[in-house]
């Protein structure tokens, strides 16, 4: 999920300023998860933004803000709505906004912070396990990322700032290099340690990024 | 061939001390400071943006005390460079006449004054050990257009270094990596420092027990004081100032502290001198302890 966190009101004040009819647009993926952009969370934002002077044309919560036919299929709904207002305040991540913005040909304001990719924990407590990079190398490391979990991305072994169990950027975090040697030596293959691991095609990571199927469909995925 | 690598190659029990480059351009202090120390060691590691505090650089520093006569190791973080201008940085180190290389991770960016940077770690330190042997061999990390090797007109030769914490709380990952290490190329290590002579002999007999069979020179952190053992405690991870060397520098009188650094240092090496084949003693500015812990450790 992409967690993320609404910004702070009087900055998003600051971004609406000069505008008067807003269009509030929410998800309800992950912003509805990480309760920055579902349908409480506008209707909070309408009654805070209304406080301030300004006027809501509409309020809409897309199924997944990211989907670019989703999004413009929603959008007929509020065809009229979005059409009074003099910009969108997009309640979702990045791509979220940017998906709307490019859609809607309306100017998109963002309401939110997209932190990263990452695990629910419980409501309101996020961890970041993967920060997609492409080349996943998780068999190497029993199912523990060490480009993520390691402060420093190590993938051959632990620096030596790791302290009881903790990394050396904040005694809050676990040493994910502590993590992998624990899982190896209770599954007895420290041997994997051994292993040299050679420096990651970082190509896979040089943004922006895109992906298509080679052909219409592959192999093995029904449409 | 470097004269470190001479040293540890002859069997010498070998001394390397250590600088720190300054925040700013004047260069007073570090070249007294080599100075200072020269004749007492082999060589004088030039430490790289140290605790990710901005400064002057390892690569001019370590240039200059070529300039001046004095045998550098030139540290390299991984922190912030990629891969094509760590590989750079090694071969322009060449050219300056630099031979000694010491292959480290390097601190976060958030242990230093510039929180806000962008860490690089496109390489880790047995990467960029493997980098320095592929550029000895004629070659470097990159293809050319038809993905083969590229060729360097001219290969450099290094005497290439790692380090080790042999008191961290994961030592045997610390051995694990420092194989790692050796296969990638590095020929010595020096540790991070250790206070503790039974703990280093434990360290080592595992060590040798695998079969690695480098020169491993053990790190001395000059204690300047009762505080800063309290802080490495604290602070520092993997260093260990056990509890009667804590009491003995606690009834040290105030005028005494440098002299006491010097024994606690030089004992130290005593100790540990059968174990290892030599001793980096890190000054952190008391440079002219670095001559007397020498002197006194092979007295
Ligand atoms: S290696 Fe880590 S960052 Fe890369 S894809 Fe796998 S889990 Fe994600
Ligand atoms: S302490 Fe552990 S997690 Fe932190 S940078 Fe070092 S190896 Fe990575």
């Amino acid at each position: 999920m992409i967690i993320q966190k609404q910004k702070a009101f009087e900055d998003i004040l600051k971004s609406l300023e000069g505008e008067q009819k807003v269009f509030l647009a929410g998800c309800a993926d992950c912003a509805a998860a990480c309760k920055t952009g579902g349908e409480e969370e506008l209707v909070e934002m309408k009654a805070r933004l209304e406080a301030a002077g300004k006027s809501i044309t509409g309020t809409a919560v897309f199924d997944t803000a990211c989907q670019l036919g989703a999004v413009r299929q929603k959008a007929r709904e509020y065809e009229q709505a979005i059409k009074e207002a003099d910009s969108i305040l997009v309640m979702a991540c990045g791509t979220g906004a940017q998906t709307i913005g490019e859609t809607l040909e309306k100017k998109a304001h963002i309401g939110v912070d997209s932190l990263f990719v990452g695990q629910v924990n419980r409501l309101g407590k996020y961890t970041e396990r993967c920060s997609t990079c492409g080349q996943c190398v998780l068999e190497a490391f029993e199912g523990i990322c060490p480009v993520t979990r390691c402060a420093k991305g190590l993938l051959n072994g632990p620096c030596g700032g790791s302290k009881g169990g903790k990394c050396e950027i904040d005694p809050e975090k676990d040493c994910g290099w502590v993590l992998i040697y624990k899982k190896m030596e209770a599954l007895g293959k420290l041997d994997k340690m051994r292993a040299y691991q050679p420096a990651k095609d970082q190509g896979s990571r040089h943004t922006p990024r895109q992906f298509t199927w080679p052909k219409k469909t592959p192999e093995g995925i029904k449409k | 061939m470097s004269k470190l690598e001479q040293s540890l190659a002859a069997g010498h029990f070998t001394f390397t001390g250590e600088v720190g480059p300054p925040k700013g351009v004047d260069l007073h202090h570090v070249m007294e400071g080599a100075a200072v120390m020269k004749d007492k060691v082999v060589a004088i590691n030039v430490t790289d943006i140290q605790t990710a505090v901005m400064r002057l650089g390892s690569l001019a520093v370590s240039a200059k005390l070529v300039e001046a006569g004095v045998e550098p190791v030139f540290q390299m973080v991984c922190r912030d460079r990629n891969r094509l201008a760590l590989q750079s940085d090694l071969l322009n180190a060449y050219v300056l006449g630099i031979r000694n290389v010491l292959a480290i991770t390097g601190d976060h960016v958030v242990k230093g004054d510039h929180r806000d940077a962008k860490p690089v770690y496109d390489l880790d330190s047995v990467q960029l050990l493997k980098a320095a042997t592929i550029l000895e061999s004629g070659s470097d990390m990159g293809k050319d257009f038809k993905g083969r090797p590229n060729k360097l007109e001219g290969a450099p030769k290094f005497f290439k270094g790692c380090v080790v914490t042999p008191c961290s709380d994961m030592v045997e990952a610390q051995i694990l990596k420092l194989e790692k290490k050796v296969a990638a190329g590095a020929q010595f290590c020096q540790t991070q420092a250790v206070y503790d002579a039974a703990a280093f002999e434990k360290f080592m007999n595992e060590v040798r027990r695998r079969n690695i069979q480098i020169p491993i020179m053990v790190g001395i952190v000059v204690l300047k004081g009762l505080g800063m053992a309290k802080y490495m405690n604290e602070n520092v991870p993997g260093v260990v100032v056990p509890e009667p060397l804590m009491k003995e520098l606690s009834e040290t009188p105030k005028d005494q502290t440098k002299k006491k650094a010097v024994e606690v240092s030089a004992r130290l090496i005593k100790q540990m001198k059968p174990m290892c084949q030599g001793a980096h003693i890190m000054p952190l500015g008391w440079d002219d302890t670095v001559g007397q812990i020498v002197d006194a450790a092979s007295a």
